[in-house]
């Protein structure tokens, strides 16, 4: 393996609707926005990586169709589909490609147009036999692991509320982002409507029309191309197991995160998460989830992420703030929404990510997140 | 949406194969009103509903055995659930008695205020069955253990 970084990102403006583009040329948008980034044509682009949930939109065979709108004519171009980790999957996959000396320069996106179909019956088609017929939907399945990690852990309605205010406040500073909420306040989640208990409306990321881009370059190349490479230091995958039963406790042990992030720290010599990254871009389809997640990624100590986000940790001026672009929790086209987290954290390490930059980030955390519980953890770094 | 554009729909139906495993437990459900998990072999586990190989282990079970009916509530969201199309139901994560895993299933006959983790909890079998999960209609909580058919 040799090293790889990432030298352009590019994404359209998330949004409810997109009706005045079909995916391919969402697709579009995207990729050409990253290879601007990148100071490159898809001319010279080796390879294509692909991510979409096809089945929320009900067209077989995306990679052929939108394909084009990556530039992939004559070039080996593959789709990636692992639900929610979708985008961080293209993201190590790309990484894969480019790292392994097999291309030099490799496009990743992913993209979502969830007003295109029936989201809730994409969610709904997983599992026929059990998940189907009791359990389907994304909100209840959250709710149910919740439910016992709000009961084992003790954190607060309020506490969770704080998490989507700061998500949808980081996002009113990003200019692609579909929720912009600037002055949203605690008590406006807790009076929105419960859609399943802890869960309220404005507790749950929204369903956007969206599309992102990531430009991979080895090294040797990344260097002439880009002055300050996003570089990757680590790309760890972990999946569970499908049966929601077998999923009990999902948030508590949560896995799949904790032993992706175990791995990852240890391949960058990652000893004090909360001291050694300058900033994280976490997976958080729901708030309650962003608060577990600090827990399986060692920001703090089990039971205390109440604590992490009462006291401003997290936030933009804290000591490690997460989800500067405003997360999923104010953008989530599914199939992007990974490679959103990857090019947050390379914008960030890059220096590009404008009104919600962290100034002198050096080391950041992207990770992706499957309702199933699989988990995706990358390490970008300004150093190689 | 906006009248200058265009779109398209398509309407399809699926069907798809349980499996040797599932069929056999939903058989059963559907014949005997019986909950069945299968044993790994390699890690020792029941696995309920059963399956044919264990996803951990990589395995074939080897052993069927009878799991519940009882079991212990583990998780559920507390009503109203507006997801489920029955509002008397709610969604649970249930501790089947015997197994070694956790059990999706939906609750009812219940009073909100008491539903709690650890909550004993019992099966009720619909009066017609087809060879479905919800051949079982739901499981209601029980002071003292029993299968009921409604
Ligand atoms: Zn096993």
């Amino acid at each position: 393996m040799r090293r790889a970084a990432i030298i352009g990102t590019g994404q359209t403006k998330h949004a409810k609707a997109h009706d005045d583009m079909n995916q391919a040329e969402l697709v579009r948008q995207a990729a050409t926005r990253a290879l601007s980034d990148a100071g490159i044509t898809f001319r010279e682009v080796d390879a294509v990586v692909l991510a979409n949930m096809e089945l929320f939109e009900g067209r077989a065979l995306p990679e052929m169709w939108v394909g084009a709108g990556a530039g992939g004519y004559l070039k080996p171009a593959i789709k990636i589909a692992t639900g929610g980790t979708s985008g961080t999957s293209a993201a190590i996959a790309g990484y894969h490609q480019c790292a392994s000396g097999l291309f030099d320069i490799v496009l990743v996106v992913g993209w979502e147009k969830h007003s295109e179909g029936a989201t809730q019956t994409g969610m709904a088609m997983v599992d026929p036999l059990w998940d189907r017929n009791v359990a389907s939907g994304a909100v209840g399945n959250f709710a149910l692991s919740i439910s016992q990690y709000v009961a084992e852990r003790g954190v607060t309605p309020a506490q969770a509320a704080k998490v989507a205010v700061k998500a949808r406040r980081n996002a009113a500073k990003n200019p692609y982002a579909h929720l912009q909420i600037p002055d949203l306040t605690v008590e406006q989640v807790l009076r929105s409507p419960m859609l399943a208990d802890p869960v309220h409306r404005l507790d749950m990321c929204p369903q956007s029309d969206g599309a992102c881009a990531l430009v991979y370059a080895a090294q040797g190349v990344a260097e002439k191309l880009c002055a300050q490479p996003a570089w990757v230091r680590a790309a760890v995958t972990r999946h569970d197991q499908p049966y929601i039963g077998d999923l009990d406790r999902r948030l508590v042990t949560m896995r799949t995160l904790r032993d992706a992030a175990r791995a990852a720290y240890h391949q960058v010599g990652i000893v004090e998460p909360r001291k050694q990254i300058d900033v994280a871009e976490i997976y958080e389809p729901v708030s309650y989830a962003e608060l577990a997640w600090y827990e399986a990624l060692g920001f703090c100590a089990e039971g205390k992420a109440g604590e992490l986000i009462d006291e401003g940790v997290t936030e933009m001026n804290g000591e490690l703030p997460v989800n500067p672009s405003g997360g999923v929790l104010s953008s989530n086209p599914v199939g992007a929404s990974g490679v959103l987290r990857v090019a947050e954290a390379a914008m960030q390490v890059m220096g590009r990510a404008g009104a919600h930059q962290i100034a002198d980030a050096r080391v950041a955390l992207a990770t992706g997140y499957g309702v199933y519980a699989w988990s995706d953890v990358m390490i970008l770094s300004a150093d190689t | 949406m906006n009248d200058d554009f265009v779109t398209a729909g398509v309407n399809l139906q699926f069907h798809y194969a349980a499996g040797a495993a599932a069929s056999r437990f939903l058989c059963a459900l559907r014949d005997e009103q019986k909950i069945f998990g299968a044993r790994c072999p390699e890690c020792r586990r029941v696995l309920a509903p059963a399956r044919s190989f264990c996803p951990r282990c990589f395995v074939e079970t080897n052993e069927w055995l009878e799991v519940g009916p009882g079991g212990t509530l583990s998780a559920f969201v507390a009503p109203p659930f507006a997801q489920l199309l029955e509002p008397a139901l709610t969604l649970a994560l249930i501790r089947l008695d015997g197994a070694d895993t956790a059990f999706v299933h939906r609750l009812g006959e219940f009073d909100a205020p008491m539903l709690r983790r650890g909550l004993r909890v019992a099966p009720v079998f619909a009066a017609s069955r087809q060879g479905h999960i919800l051949d079982l209609a739901y499981f209601k909580p029980v002071e003292f253990d029993n299968a009921h058919s409604i």
